[in-house]
């Protein structure tokens, strides 16, 4: 039986929410009013009311091309989401229709390799990448970035297709369906809102990545991580321009995070109500 | 179409194809300061001469350019074709056979002009590795108009004791005027730069000629001691997360008496565009300890370097002659005016008139730089190189570790006794590890 909340409960909790929701969101947003200040406003201390000048955008436009790391920002956080979707799928729904006594096992190790400090690898995949020319590439980088987020994409996906009951797809079987047909008509349409989820996630996650698209690109595949890296100074003010380089960089992201947020919110909580 | 025709144009497409076949790129590796992104603008004459060259720059974070070109040189990765390093990386990587020697540049490039001082710190065994595009030492910035004030004189050769007066007379902390503002946000780069040099200028040393350290030696302990006096007593608040960009923003507000930092900060003090003071600052040459004969010994410069393993070091040696050359400084000169050209480096330039005009803080940097001797850095015998570092490979990870106890002792969380014994211990067991000790 449903509780009745009280209008003073209901007041209250969408305070906290919206305090929540600020206090995460405050670095991004004093990051954006960062950039529409000065250098020297910029250093001098907090201050919530910039001048609004675009003297910094003008400076960052100035010294780099904001397009070509804005496109391989696209290709890598894109193609490495959809090749790990091809991926992870079949792996998904082997792990939750069809599983071993180890399949436990085998998602706590995918999980494991997350456990490890990228740092460990970088010299055998910096080596491998020279070797096989992938290094300053953006197809090394939808590689590496595909492998790195594969065990928490395969894991989202385990998780919503264990919420979708098995006698479909066996009902699907009965009716002749092959494992593509079924995998493709049965179940990927049943699971749209968390394969939605997931896919817009991996996209934030392969956008916002900082260590490997520093490490193994120079110039043909550096995406906007690097473009940000780029605007940190030894020796004078840095501040603005590197906020006014984020707010570039985090836009894009932004955007795409705001018109697609019911999805986000629909397939991270698919299944939570039953 | 006729013959003749035909033939000349595919004449011309063998040119285009033999053009083509020659064309080289160089991926220059940079950092992020204003002589660097000067440089990138003004590129022009050098593609304009040369063609068959074409620039890519790759601009990064300083700590993330040594990671980067550290790892594709140790993996002999040929990602980059030109680097840009400091003092620091040099002698290191010069002897390890990474650099292509630059003793052959062209008669024109002038060698000799660089600045002796530049020019040692920038060679191993007589052998030029790195030509410098700019280069600095440290010096004392001060207020004129504020010492006159408080009734002090800076000499041009101040001790620590006439910093320590002037500080004490300049402090207005009603009105935010701080008087001494110094670097304590910790790294090797920044606090520890400051301290080194400030340890020297005591007599100290890093390391005696065993490399066991010497913080626990009584010239770190005076040095540090005096350090924090001066920072607590006549500081601005939270000194302890202030580099070197944060102080440059301190005095160049006016709130600073006395700002000692490195020689390039002078132009951003002195210029209209940025600065409240620009009129006001005066240059002395890093402070000294009453008897002991050392400025410091801080010199540093952003140079240019070709790794070993570029695939066209030829294209590279003709474009850091260029980015290095009186040539250069000519035309940031004509373009931005004297006060823009990249300082440091080159006799010639502090003998410019023009220059001298333009830049009040040209002779007391020469003086300074001139004073610095890299390779003796303190009065007693050291077994390393180097002035407000130490040119081995491990200094990054303990100067760090260092700056971080004393930077916490300037923040208040411990005392310097502390600070300086646990320096020493972390040194200690580093430098064992490593094999120095044994």
């Amino acid at each position: 039986m449903a509780r009745a909340v009280s209008r003073n409960t209901r007041i209250g909790w969408t305070i906290a929410a919206w305090f929540v929701a600020l206090l995460i969101f405050f670095p991004i947003l004093y990051a954006i009013i960062t950039s529409f200040k000065s250098e020297q406003e910029a250093i001098a201390g907090f201050d919530l009311i910039p001048s609004f000048t675009l003297e910094s955008y003008r400076e960052v436009q100035s010294q780099y091309n904001y397009f070509r790391p804005f496109m391989n920002s696209v290709i890598i956080a894109v193609g490495s989401t959809v090749l790990a979707l091809l991926v992870a799928i079949p792996a998904a729904w082997a792990m939750a229709f069809s599983p071993t006594k180890r399949t436990k096992d085998i998602l706590m190790w995918m999980l494991s390799t997350k456990m490890m400090p990228a740092v460990a690898v970088l010299v055998p995949i910096y080596l491998i990448f020279l070797r096989t020319g992938l290094l300053d590439t953006r197809t090394g980088l939808v590689i590496v970035l595909m492998l790195m987020n594969l065990p928490i994409v395969v894991w989202m996906l385990y998780t919503y297709f264990r919420e979708i009951p098995g006698e479909i797809l066996e009902a699907a079987r009965m009716d002749g369906a092959t494992l593509g047909q079924e995998i493709m008509h049965v179940l990927a349409p049943m699971a749209v809102p968390g394969i939605a989820s997931t896919l817009l996630l991996n996209i934030i996650l392969a956008w916002n990545e900082a260590f490997w698209t520093i490490q193994l690109t120079t110039t043909n595949a550096a995406p906007l991580s690097a473009f940000i890296a780029s605007f940190s100074s030894p020796q004078g003010l840095f501040w603005a321009k590197l906020s006014a380089a984020s707010t570039l960089a985090i836009a894009p992201i932004l955007i795409m995070g705001w018109f697609s947020q019911k999805q986000l919110v629909r397939g991270l909580t698919f299944g939570a109500v039953k | 179409m006729s013959y003749l025709k035909r033939a000349l144009l595919g004449a011309s497409a063998l040119t285009v194809m033999g053009i083509a076949a020659q064309a080289e790129t160089l991926t220059i590796a940079t950092v992020n300061n204003g002589d660097m992104i000067r440089m990138q603008k003004m590129t022009a004459p050098f593609t304009e001469a040369n063609p068959d060259i074409t620039l890519e720059w790759v601009t990064l974070e300083e700590n993330i350019l040594r990671e980067r070109v550290t790892t594709d040189i140790a993996t002999k990765g040929g990602q980059y074709d030109v680097l840009t390093i400091g003092t620091y990386e040099v002698p290191i990587w010069a002897k390890q056979d990474w650099l292509v020697p630059l003793n052959d540049l062209p008669a024109e490039y002038d060698a000799a002009d660089l600045l002796p001082s530049i020019s040692a710190a920038l060679s191993v065994d007589n052998t030029l590795y790195a030509v410098p595009f700019y280069g600095e030492s440290a010096m004392v910035m001060y207020r004129k108009d504020l010492a006159e004030a408080a009734g002090v004189t800076i000499p041009d050769s101040p001790t620590w004791t006439d910093i320590k007066t002037a500080a004490e007379k300049m402090t207005n902390k009603d009105g935010e005027v701080y008087g001494i503002c110094l670097r304590g946000k910790p790294g090797w780069g920044e606090n520890m730069a400051f301290l080194t040099a400030m340890a020297n200028s005591y007599g100290g040393r890093w390391f005696d000629m065993d490399w066991k350290p010497q913080f626990d030696s009584p010239e770190w302990s005076e040095a540090l001691n005096d350090y924090l006096a001066l920072m607590t007593n006549y500081g601005p608040p939270g000194a302890s997360s202030n580099g070197f960009n944060e102080n440059l923003s301190l005095f160049q507000q006016g709130k600073c008496g006395i700002w000692i930092d490195a020689t390039v900060a002078a132009s951003f003090v002195t210029d209209p565009a940025n600065s409240t003071v620009t009129d006001m600052v005066g240059f002395a040459q890093f402070p000294n300890k009453e008897g002991v004969d050392n400025h410091g010994n801080w010199l540093w410069a952003w140079s240019l370097a070709i790794p070993a393993s570029s695939d066209a070091p030829d294209a590279a040696k003709k474009f850091v002659a260029w980015a290095t050359s009186k040539d250069y400084t000519a035309q940031v000169a004509a373009t931005d005016g004297w006060r823009s050209a990249p300082p440091g480096t080159r006799t010639s330039l502090y003998e410019n008139a023009e220059y001298q005009a333009a830049a009040p803080f040209a002779a007391m940097t020469l003086t300074s730089m001139n004073a610095a001797n890299t390779t003796k850095s303190s009065v007693q015998d050291i077994p390393y190189s180097g002035g407000q570092f130490v040119a081995i490979p491990e200094f990054q990870g303990i100067g760090t570790a260092v700056g971080q106890q004393f930077s916490a002792a300037l923040a208040g969380q411990m005392s310097a006794a502390d600070a300086l014994a646990g320096a020493q211990a972390n040194t200690t067991r580093e430098m064992t590890r490593a094999g120095y000790i044994k």
